[in-house]
């Protein structure tokens, strides 16, 4: 095995690890503890894809400030009941699991199976695409519109969360 | 060097292990995190498609997947903890307003 | 040179050196302490209680380790890591020196010269919310919940104007390398005073300034750890040398965020005037390193005077001054810059 490898293999199996747990463990709070762990092994993909920029911002926007909003709800709603809320698995979701499993055998089907394995490498000007001027540059030029547009969309995701949260939000039940 | 095809299958499993989180878990909190988790897994599958192309396109998207996951992660927090305040319970069983 | 010995040499010289400064750090800040309240400070264990902190540390190994009852005990322990591990490993992209020539090889003095290294830094930051955040949640007490949140809220209410306030510097750099954003800094402005940021970028380094210490959670922003309102703040239910981490990774923090501030805005390691006088090149990358050394040890001074002569603020007026002052100066200061650039004045 290489290095390259032995970094791909040990990030995926940590990686897959942690979302599984995410699924399985009981408490909110582990959830998000194995979220983050997750989070960092893809930024480690990331990094072997050679996208250093979008590595950091990944760890910026959902290690630091997604997830911590996370945490932050869980701990100011600290779900008493958690442990109450007995999730018993019913037929549905074993058929959830089984199809989600199908479908995963599937794509393993196609990907590996079907398709023969390139022996393309990563391409040479990925290392320049990944940097901060090159995205740049494309973003505020090609992608100026959207770019624009997202401004907008955090704007009304910003009042939306202040109007949602505040005391008196009646909700007749 | 390890071929585009094993990202490729890792970000599928990452994906049905979000579905099965979203489809068998009944904390919204949980359930929101996994659907966080099926963003992620398209965007390694963007970043991937990215690195073997030498096509920047892949990496602008995730930069504007972010930037949606952010706001909808704001809202929708926003929105459980209004319903939490409401109902008392984030199992998403007893959310039924909308249901009849 | 070896590409894995080289880094590794580094790192351990970087840490030897962050850790021995931690320990005379609080020495420091007990003597400085101890002199604006008139009083001696320590000065039992050896010659001008230089070896206090030696007997700090050995007293708190000693320590029994309790671990509250109903608390979660996996992430009561892991909080006091996360702490230490984002203090320290800020310092993987700081440049804190020139080149220099040892035995015909010639080394960079930075242990990670990142292409993103701002960003790398901005980011290990935002992560020192959870060592705060968790260890208040596991204690299962009230006061360090308390103080986790506070601390939650402060920290990421303060990043926005501290990321704000450096975006001017990145305008004029044009770069997020940290070597270029020092090397930027040589020369002079008018031929005589030094080419720092903090000339050119004034309201930037002080919105900086505040931020940084509010994302350290030094007073006058101490408020997760307010001792008179919420006794210990997060770290009230930890004890022995998990405690020890805690106050460790407080100092190693300031020593992380000083560099960090000498590095965007008072010229890392360029030292003025350097190139009037005939050294060596080897002598000039010493004086460069130490040069760094002084305007750390300076901006930690300054650290520690604001801590004992300025009361702590009040929770609302902290959120107040992060959202409603600091926040728009920053972006008030991202255009004037913008503009001065755009009139290629800057």
């Amino acid at each position: 095995m290489t290095f390259e490898e032995i970094v791909f293999w040990s990030l995926v199996l940590v990686s897959g690890f942690a979302a599984l747990m995410v699924v399985i463990s009981r408490s909110p709070i582990a959830s998000a503890l194995y979220l983050i762990l997750n989070f960092f092994c893809l930024a480690g993909l990331y990094l072997t894809l050679n996208a250093q920029f979008i590595a950091v911002v990944h760890i910026i926007v959902y290690a630091g400030a997604i997830m911590v909003l996370f945490l932050f709800v869980i701990m100011l709603l600290n779900l008493q009941d958690e442990t109450k809320l007995r999730e018993r698995m019913n037929w549905k979701s074993f058929a959830a699991i089984a199809l989600s499993i199908l479908f995963l055998i599937e794509l393993f089907y196609i990907f590996i199976i079907k398709t023969p394995t390139p022996k393309i490498p990563i391409h040479p000007s990925s290392k320049e695409i990944g940097t901060v001027e090159y995205l740049g540059k494309i973003l505020f030029t090609e992608f100026l519109f959207p770019f624009e547009l997202t401004s907008i969309l955090l704007i009304a995701a910003i009042i939306g969360a202040v109007v949602l949260a505040k005391k008196k939000f009646e909700l007749t039940d | 060097m390890i071929p585009l095809n094993y990202y490729l299958l890792f970000a599928a499993f990452l994906f049905s292990v979000g579905v099965v989180g979203v489809l068998i878990r009944r904390n919204a909190i949980i359930v929101f995190m996994c659907i966080e988790l099926m963003l992620n897994s398209v965007n390694l599958t963007f970043i991937a498609f990215s690195a073997f192309m030498g096509n920047a396109i892949g990496q602008m998207f995730v930069f504007f997947v972010m930037t949606v996951a952010a706001a909808e992660a704001a809202v929708g927090l926003a929105i459980i903890i209004a319903l939490f305040r409401n109902k008392k319970t984030i199992n998403i069983d007893q959310i039924n307003l909308l249901k009849w | 040179m070896n590409l894995i010995l080289e880094p590794i040499v580094k790192i351990l010289i970087v840490l030897f050196i962050n850790l021995t400064l931690v320990s005379y750090l609080v020495l420091i800040e007990r003597k400085v302490s101890a002199y604006i309240q008139n009083r001696i400070g320590p000065n039992r264990v050896g010659p001008w209680g230089l070896l206090q902190s030696v007997a700090d540390v050995v007293k708190l190994f000693f320590k029994e380790d309790i671990v509250p009852k109903d608390a979660n005990k996996f992430i009561h322990s892991l909080a006091p890591v996360i702490s230490v591990v984002v203090a320290f490993s800020t310092f993987a992209v700081i440049p804190f020196g020139n080149k220099i020539t040892l035995y015909g090889n010639e080394y960079n003095l930075v242990i990670a010269d990142v292409n993103v290294g701002v960003l790398v830094i901005l980011a290990l930051t935002s992560l020192g919310v959870y060592g705060i955040t968790l260890s208040g949640w596991s204690s299962n007490n009230k006061y360090s919940l308390l103080g986790g949140l506070r601390s939650s809220a402060q920290m990421i209410s303060y990043e926005l104007s501290m990321g704000i306030s450096l975006i001017g510097i990145l305008l004029m750099t044009q770069s997020m390398r940290l070597t270029q954003i020092v090397a930027e800094q040589g020369g002079y402005i008018f031929g005589f005073i030094p080419n720092w940021n903090i000339f050119l970028q004034p309201i930037g380094f002080i919105i900086f300034l505040v931020s940084t210490f509010a994302e350290t959670n030094r007073l006058p922003f101490d408020l997760p750890e307010a001792e008179e309102e919420l006794v210990g703040g997060y770290h009230t239910e930890y004890s022995g040398m998990k405690f020890g981490l805690f106050f460790l990774a407080e100092y190693a923090s300031m020593i992380t965020a000083s560099a960090f501030i000498v590095t965007l805005f008072l010229g890392g390691w360029q030292a003025p005037f350097i190139e009037y006088f005939n050294f060596s090149p080897f002598v000039i990358s010493l004086l460069q390193l130490s040069a760094f050394a002084i305007k750390v040890l300076f901006v930690l001074l300054f650290f520690i005077l604001i801590r004992w002569t300025i009361p702590r603020f009040r929770y609302d007026q902290l959120m107040n001054i992060g959202w409603k002052v600091m926040l728009p100066l920053s972006l008030l200061n991202l255009i004037v810059t913008a503009f001065l650039i755009l009139i290629n004045i800057l």
